[in-house]
C-alpha cells in the first residue's frame, strides 16, 4: 500500500482537476444500481447541483463492492471513497447492504492501521427517491475530503520523483 | 352479443384497465405467460397512487424504489402496449372474443419522437397551474410530466390551459423541442381492440375531505389530506421532503392524524372500513419523526386496525421507539387560531374531554370508488355493490358478475398494496385460464441476426456521445469529448449524436457497427437504468451480443448536476467516457442459460388455498400434483359453517373437492407427506410418502417431477391454556361454538346442506341465554405478538348467529380493538344495533376468569363506567388465535425457504412479491403465510397459480445472463459464498475428488455479493468482473491500464 507504487506522476494524475496548488479531491463512488444510483439520477432530473469531484462506478449491489478495490482506490490516488446502498431492509437482493455495512466496518479498522483517515471511506444509505440526500452527501463529503487534504500528501508529492 | 353459429375464434390478448401497481402486475404476469396485453390508463403515465407514496408499511420501503423498476419493465415489455390518456367506452362480444371501444386523448406530444429530455418543460409561459400529482402544493406548467420517473416519460400538453390552444399563439415548446416531438395537430381518436378477456384494476380514490367539512380542509391551510402528506414527506415532493406547513413553510412540531375520514361513517354512506388507513397514518407519523426528531405525532383513532403480518410489531415500535402517541378518541371538529394558523382539536377519550393545539393536522382519508369508475363499471356491464365497488364473492374473489371480466385491487374494495398485487396476479390467472389455448399466438417474435464471435478478437470500441438536444451539449463540450474518446486505447470510432436514443440514431448505430467492425459499444448519454435495454436491443439487431455495451452517464450525473461548471463537467464527462471504454475493452459476450421446464406443478396442502391453486393451474392447462397430509381434502374450512356474509362454506367446500378429484389434470395424494425436495425452478424432483407408511424404508415413496411448488399448508387454531379452558364445559372456543350453532340450526331445519357439523359439546346447545366472548386469547401478547386477523369477525359472526337464534340473549364481547376491516365493518355495526355489548379491555388489565360451581365468572374493567364489572354468563367463548402449522419448519428446510419469527412462511417482498418466495419457482398461499379469511386465501391461491404460470407457460426457463461463475481451479471449497447468497444459488459439490462451489444459474440473481466475499478470487460476477471494475477505477484515477504503453506518463515526464 505504498503510495509510491503508482504508475504515473501526481501532475499527470491531477491534470483533469486543475493544478496542484488548488487541491481538488478525487472521490470514487460505488453506487448500487437500485437505490443510490437511482437517487443520483433523481438528483440530476431535479437539477440539484453538487461538486463534480466524484467518479461513479455502478454496481448491482453495494454488497458486490470488493473490499480490496476500496483499498486499491486509495492506493491509486483516490482521496475519498463513497459507497451508496439501499436503506436497511430495502436491499433489492434481500441482504446485500448488511454485508456492505460489515465490510465497511472492517475496512475502516484496516484503514486506521494503514494510516488512512477512516473518514475517507463513507457508507450512505440513499434511496431512489432521495435525490437531495445524494446531492447533500456528495457536497458534504467533498467538503470533508477537501478539509482533510490529499491522501498522504507529502509522500505522494515527493516519493515519485 | 354475437349470434353467429360459427365456432368462436378466441383472441390471445387481454385488456388491463388501470395502470397502477395492480394493473402493472397483471400486465406483466399476462405478458410473461404468453399473452398480448393492452394496458390502458386515463392518466398521462402509469403508476397510480403508489407512485405518489413516500414509503410503504410495515418495512418503510421507498415506494418509488420498488415501483419504478416494475413501471420500466411494463413500459419496455415487447408484449405490453401502453395506452395512456385512454379511457374505455364500451365492450361487446363474449368471453374469449371481446371488442372494446377506447378513446385515446391527444397528448400533443409524439411518443415515437419524444426523448423525455424535458427541455420543453422549462419554456412554457403558463407556470401557475396547480400540480394535481403534488396535491396542489406546487405548480406545474401547461406542458408537464406527471412525475419525474413517469412511464412513459414524455410530457403532455394540458390543452385547457395551453396558450397555443386557447389563444392560438405561443408555440414555445415546439420551438424548444429539438426532436420535433411537439404535435399540436394530434386529435382524440376512437379505436377498437380485440381481446379475449379483460382485467379491471382501475383502483379507487381517496375519500374527498368534503365528507367531513367540520375538519376544515381547504379552509385551513395546515389541514392536509393523507395523500398530500405523503407528497410532503417525499424527497421528490413539493417541499423536497422537508416537513413543513403549507401556510408559512415552518417546520411543524405537533402533528395530529385524524382517522376514519370517509370511513366507518354511515352518516356519509361510507359504512365500511378502508382497511389501510391505521397503518399508513402510523407510518406517516413514524416517517415524519425520522425526518425531524422534534416532531410529536399524535394519532386519534377508534380501533387500531393493525391486523396484517408484522403490523402490530410496527405499531408497537412506533409507540415505543418513535414516541408516536396513540389516542383512542373521535374528533368532532377542528378550529383554527387565525393568528398562528394552528389548529385546535377537541376530543373526548376515556380520560375526559380535552382541547389541544397542533401545528398541523393530517386527515386519514378512506377510499371510495370515484364516479368515473362507477361509470366504467356500467360501461363494462358488471355489477357494483351499494358503495360502487365491483361486486365479487369469497370463492372467486377476482371474478366480476360478467364472465370474462376480472377485477383486482381497490376497485373491488379498499385494500393495501400486497392484496392489490395478489389480486392482480390472481386476475391474470383467471384471464389467462379462458385463453389457455391461445397462449403464445399474439406475442411478438424477436428475430436477431446470428451473433458475432468476439472472444478472440482485438477490441474495436465505438463511442457515441450524445448532446441530448441541449441537455448535455449546453454544459459539456461534446465535440471535445468525442475528440478525447478517439485517443483512447482500442477506440476505432467516435462520433456525436443529437439524440442517441432516437430512431434514426439507432439505425445509424447499426450501420456504424457494420462499417467499422465495432465489437464493443460505449454510449455516453443518460442513465443506463432507463436506456441501456434500448441500446442493447440495437446491438443485438446488429449481430453483437448485448453485453458488449457500456454507458457513461453524462447527463443525470454530469451536465444536469454541474450545469454552471462547463470546464469541470467536460473534464468529468471525459473521465466517465474513459472509464466506460476501459471497462468496454474487457467486456465479453454473455448468454442467458435456457433450462428445460417440467410443465407441472406440485401443490402442498389440500385446503381451500391448495385446492383453488390446483384448480386454477389445471384450468390453465397444467398438470398438478396435489399432496394433502390428511385423509380428506378441506383443511380448516371443514369446521366453518358459514362466512359472515352468509355463504355456505360446506357446500362450497364439497363443490371444490369434487372438482379437484374429478379434474383430469389433477392427481391428488391424500394421507401423504412430502419427504424430500431436490432441484430448482423448472426442475424439481420431490419424493412423497404415505403418512402412515409403517417404516422409514422408501418402498412406498412416490417420486414426482415438476417445475414449480405452491406451498399451501395452512395453519391451526391454538388450543387455549388460559381463562379456565378445560375446567368447565361452559368454557369453549369460537370454533366449538360455531360447530354447535350449526348443529342447532340443523336440528331446527335451518341447517346447512352438505356435511353435517357435529356438536361435540351438548351443554352449549341450551346455553344461549347469556354469552361472554373474550378476544385476543393468546394473540397480541409477548408469546405471539401478532393479530390473528379473523377472530374479531368470527366473534361478530357468532354473536349475530346467537342473536338470531335468541334475540333476547345477552352477548358481551370483551375486546382490545375490533378489527372488522373492509366491508366486515357493517356486521360489527349490525351486532351493536342488535344489542351485542362490546367492552374494551387493555392488555395490562385482562379479564379475570374463575369457575364457580361449574360456571364461569368474569371480572373486567369497563372503561366507560370506569370500574370493574362482574359477568356470570352461561357460556364463555374464547377467541383463540391462529398459530403456524405443525411441520412448517421441516417443509421450509426441505424447500430452503424462510419462515418469519412467528413460524409463518416469509414471502420474497411483503409489498410487491406477496406470494413469491425469494427462491424462484416456489410460491405460497393461504394461512401458512398468515391468518386470513377465505376470500383472501382464495385470492392468494389464484395469485400463486398466476405467478406459477409465468414459469410453466414456457418449455424453457431463461436464467439471468449476469450471474456468478466459479473458476473451479481457484476454488478452495471453503463455502463462504453459500451463506452470503440470499437465493441459495451457490452450493458445494464434489468434483474430481475436490469440494468446489457451484452456482445454480437458475437461482442466481446476479447481485455479485458472493464474488465480493470470495477469498480466493474464484467467484466471478459476470458483467461486473473485478478486472473490469478495476479498469474503471484506474481509468478514473489515471493509472495506466495494464498492458498498454504509458504514453500519458511519458508526456508528463
Amino acid at each position: 500500500m505504498s503510495p509510491s507504487s503508482k504508475d504515473t506522476t501526481p501532475d499527470a494524475r491531477r491534470s483533469e482537476f486543475g493544478d496542484r496548488s488548488s487541491f481538488e479531491p478525487r472521490i470514487i463512488a460505488f453506487l448500487c444500481n437500485w437505490c443510490t444510483y437511482a437517487g443520483a439520477d433523481l438528483a440530476g432530473t431535479s437539477r440539484l447541483q453538487y461538486p463534480p469531484n466524484t467518479r461513479t462506478i455502478r454496481v448491482m449491489c453495494s454488497g458486490a463492492v470488493d473490499p480490496s478495490l476500496v483499498l486499491e482506490a486509495f492506493r491509486d490516488g483516490a482521496d475519498g471513497v463513497l459507497i451508496g446502498g439501499c436503506h436497511p431492509g430495502d436491499c433489492h437482493y434481500q441482504s446485500g447492504n448488511y454485508k456492505t455495512q460489515k465490510r465497511v466496518f472492517l475496512l475502516k479498522g484496516l484503514m486506521r492501521q494503514l494510516g488512512i483517515e477512516e473518514e475517507r471511506l463513507r457508507l450512505e444509505w440513499i434511496s431512489a427517491a432521495e435525490g437531495a440526500k445524494f446531492a447533500d452527501t456528495v457536497r458534504e463529503f467533498t467538503a470533508q475530503i477537501r478539509a482533510l487534504g490529499p491522501l498522504n500528501a507529502p509522500a505522494t508529492a515527493e516519493s515519485v520523483h | 352479443m354475437t349470434s353467429d353459429q360459427m365456432p368462436m375464434t378466441k383472441v390471445g390478448a387481454v385488456l388491463v384497465v388501470g395502470g397502477g401497481i395492480g394493473g402493472v402486475q397483471s400486465a406483466l404476469d399476462l405478458a410473461d405467460s404468453g399473452y398480448k396485453v393492452y394496458l390502458v390508463d386515463r392518466a398521462p403515465a402509469i403508476g397510480g397512487i403508489m407512485a405518489m407514496l413516500d414509503k410503504t408499511f410495515p418495512t418503510n420501503d421507498c415506494s418509488m424504489c420498488i415501483l419504478s423498476p416494475k413501471l420500466v419493465a411494463a413500459g419496455r415489455h415487447k408484449d405490453i402496449e401502453l395506452m395512456t390518456l385512454t379511457e374505455v367506452l364500451g365492450v361487446e362480444g363474449e368471453p374469449g372474443a371481446f371488442k372494446v371501444r377506447l378513446k385515446r386523448h391527444a397528448r400533443s406530444v409524439d411518443l415515437s419522437k419524444c426523448t423525455g429530455c424535458g427541455d420543453c418543460l422549462t419554456k412554457c409561459p403558463v407556470k401557475d397551474l396547480p400540480n394535481e400529482f403534488e396535491g396542489g402544493l406546487s405548480k406545474r406548467r401547461a406542458i408537464y410530466r406527471l412525475y419525474a420517473q413517469a412511464v412513459p416519460n414524455a410530457p403532455t400538453i394540458d390543452r385547457a390551459h395551453c396558450m397555443k390552444f386557447q389563444k392560438a399563439k405561443c408555440g414555445a415548446c415546439q420551438k424548444t423541442c429539438k426532436a420535433g416531438a411537439i404535435d399540436y395537430s394530434q386529435q382524440d381518436e376512437e379505436v377498437v381492440i380485440d381481446v379475449g378477456s379483460v382485467v379491471v384494476t382501475a383502483g379507487s380514490k381517496v375519500a374527498p375531505t368534503s365528507l367531513r367539512p367540520e375538519y376544515g380542509h381547504g379552509r385551513y391551510p395546515n389541514v392536509v389530506s393523507s395523500l398530500e402528506f405523503e407528497r410532503i414527506l417525499s424527497a421528490s415532493g413539493p417541499f423536497s421532503g422537508h416537513v413543513q406547513r403549507p401556510s408559512d413553510g415552518k417546520a411543524p412540531k405537533k402533528i395530529a392524524w385524524l382517522q376514519c375520514v370517509g370511513s366507518r361513517d354511515d352518516s356519509v354512506e361510507r359504512g365500511y372500513c378502508s382497511a389501510m388507513c391505521c397503518m399508513y397514518a402510523v407510518k406517516e407519523a413514524v416517517i415524519s419523526r425520522e425526518h425531524m426528531a422534534e416532531v410529536q405525532p399524535t394519532v386519534f383513532y377508534m380501533d387500531m386496525r393493525s391486523y396484517g403480518k408484522d403490523f402490530d410489531k410496527y405499531v408497537d415500535r412506533a409507540e415505543k421507539q418513535y414516541g408516536v402517541r396513540l389516542v383512542r378518541a373521535r374528533v368532532p371538529e377542528i378550529r383554527e387560531d387565525a393568528a398562528t394558523r394552528n389548529l385546535i382539536v377537541r376530543y373526548a377519550s376515556d380520560a375526559g374531554s380535552f382541547s389541544e393545539e397542533f401545528d398541523m393536522v393530517v386527515l386519514s382519508c378512506g377510499f371510495v370508488p370515484p364516479p368515473e369508475l362507477v361509470d366504467l363499471g356500467r360501461r363494462l356491464d358488471f355489477e357494483l355493490n351499494k358503495y360502487g365497488f365491483a361486486a365479487t364473492d369469497a370463492w372467486t374473489p377476482t371474478a366480476t358478475s360478467k364472465s370474462g371480466i376480472s377485477v383486482a385491487g381497490s376497485f373491488a374494495q379498499p385494500m393495501a398494496i400486497p392484496e392489490t398485487v395478489t389480486g392482480a396476479s390472481g386476475a391474470a390467472a383467471s384471464a389467462g385460464a379462458i385463453l389457455a389455448e391461445e397462449r403464445g399466438k399474439l406475442v411478438a417474435q424477436v428475430e436477431a441476426p446470428a451473433e458475432q464471435d468476439v472472444a478472440n478478437a482485438e477490441p474495436r470500441v465505438g463511442v457515441f456521445v450524445c448532446h441530448c438536444g441541449v441537455n448535455i451539449g449546453r454544459v459539456v463540450r461534446v465535440p471535445e469529448v468525442v475528440e478525447f474518446a478517439r485517443t483512447l486505447p482500442n477506440v476505432v470510432f467516435a462520433e456525436e449524436n443529437l439524440y442517441s436514443c432516437s430512431g434514426d440514431a439507432q439505425e445509424r448505430l447499426k450501420d456504424r457497427i457494420r462499417e467499422h467492425k465495432l465489437n464493443r459499444v460505449v454510449v455516453a448519454s443518460c442513465t443506463p437504468r432507463t436506456h441501456e435495454p434500448l441500446f442493447q436491443e440495437t446491438l443485438a439487431q446488429a449481430g453483437l451480443n448485448p453485453h458488449l455495451f457500456e454507458m457513461a452517464n453524462i447527463r443525470e450525473q454530469c451536465s444536469w448536476t454541474h450545469s454552471d461548471q462547463p470546464d469541470k463537467a467536460t473534464a468529468k464527462a471525459k473521465d466517465l467516457v474513459e472509464m466506460a471504454v476501459a471497462k468496454a475493452r474487457l467486456l465479453e459476450s454473455l448468454h442467458t442459460v435456457s433450462l428445460p421446464v417440467t410443465q407441472k406443478a406440485l401443490v402442498v396442502g389440500g385446503g381451500i388455498a391448495g385446492m383453488t391453486s390446483a384448480l386454477t393451474l389445471a384450468g390453465e392447462g397444467f398438470d398438478v400434483f396435489l399432496v394433502e397430509r390428511e385423509r380428506e381434502l378441506g383443511g380448516n374450512a371443514r369446521s366453518i359453517a358459514k362466512t359472515i356474509e352468509g355463504d355456505d362454506v360446506q357446500k362450497h367446500l364439497k363443490d371444490l373437492a369434487d372438482r379437484v378429484t374429478s379434474h383430469p389434470r389433477i392427481k391428488t395424494f391424500l394421507g401423504t407427506q412430502v419427504r424430500k425436495v431436490e432441484g430448482f425452478v423448472g426442475n424439481f424432483r420431490t419424493t412423497v410418502r404415505p403418512s402412515d407408511a409403517s417404516d422409514s424404508s422408501d418402498k412406498s415413496d412416490v417420486p414426482l417431477q415438476h417445475g414449480v411448488v405452491v406451498v399451501a399448508t395452512g395453519a391451526q387454531y391454538r388450543t387455549p391454556t388460559e381463562y379456565g379452558y378445560g375446567q368447565s364445559p361452559r368454557i369453549v372456543t369460537q370454533k366449538e361454538l360455531e360447530q354447535a350453532l350449526a348443529g342447532v340450526k340443523e336440528s331446527r331445519g335451518q341447517g346447512v346442506k352438505g356435511r353435517a357439523l357435529e356438536s361435540s359439546n351438548p351443554v352449549i346447545l341450551d346455553s344461549f341465554r347469556s354469552v361472554v366472548m373474550i378476544q385476543c386469547v393468546g394473540s397480541r401478547d409477548a408469546d405471539r405478538p401478532y393479530c390473528s386477523r379473523i377472530c374479531c369477525t368470527e366473534a361478530v359472526k357468532n354473536a349475530l348467529a346467537i342473536k338470531e337464534l335468541s334475540p333476547d340473549a345477552d352477548v358481551y364481547v370483551l375486546y382490545r380493538d375490533i378489527r372488522t376491516y373492509g366491508m366486515r365493518e357493517e356486521y360489527y355495526r349490525k351486532a351493536r344495533e342488535k344489542g351485542v355489548v362490546f367492552i374494551r379491555y387493555s392488555p395490562e388489565a385482562k379479564p379475570d376468569v374463575r369457575v364457580t360451581e361449574g360456571k364461569p365468572v368474569i371480572t373486567v374493567n369497563d372503561p366507560i363506567l370506569g370500574r370493574p364489572v362482574e359477568l356470570q354468563p352461561d357460556l364463555l367463548v374464547l377467541s383463540t388465535g391462529i398459530v403456524a402449522q405443525s411441520g412448517s419448519e421441516e417443509l421450509a428446510q426441505m424447500l430452503k425457504v424462510p419462515l418469519n419469527a412467528d413460524g409463518f412462511f416469509l414471502e420474497a417482498h411483503v409489498k410487491l412479491r406477496p406470494v413469491d418466495f425469494a427462491t424462484e419457482g416456489i410460491f405460497t398461499a393461504g394461512l401458512c403465510h398468515f391468518p386470513k379469511f377465505i376470500d383472501e386465501a382464495a385470492a392468494q391461491a389464484e395469485a400463486a397459480a398466476g405467478r406459477a404460470a409465468t414459469i410453466l407457460s414456457k418449455d424453457t426457463y431463461e436464467a439471468e445472463a449476469v450471474t456468478a461463475h466459479v473458476d473451479e481451479q481457484l476454488c478452495s471449497g471453503c463455502g463462504i459464498c453459500v451463506p452470503v447468497c440470499a437465493y441459495g444459488a451457490p452450493g458445494l459439490i464434489e468434483k474430481d475428488g475436490r469440494t468446489v462451489s457451484h452456482v445454480n444459474e437458475a437461482l442466481c440473481k446476479g447481485c455479485g455479493s458472493c464474488a465480493a466475499a470470495c477469498p480466493s478470487g474464484a467467484m466471478t460476477h459476470l458483467g461486473f468482473r473485478i478486472d473490469q471494475t478495476r479498469a474503471m477505477l484506474r481509468a478514473a484515477l489515471k493509472v495506466k491500464p495494464e498492458g498498454l504503453k504509458d504514453e500519458a506518463g511519458k508526456a508528463a515526464h
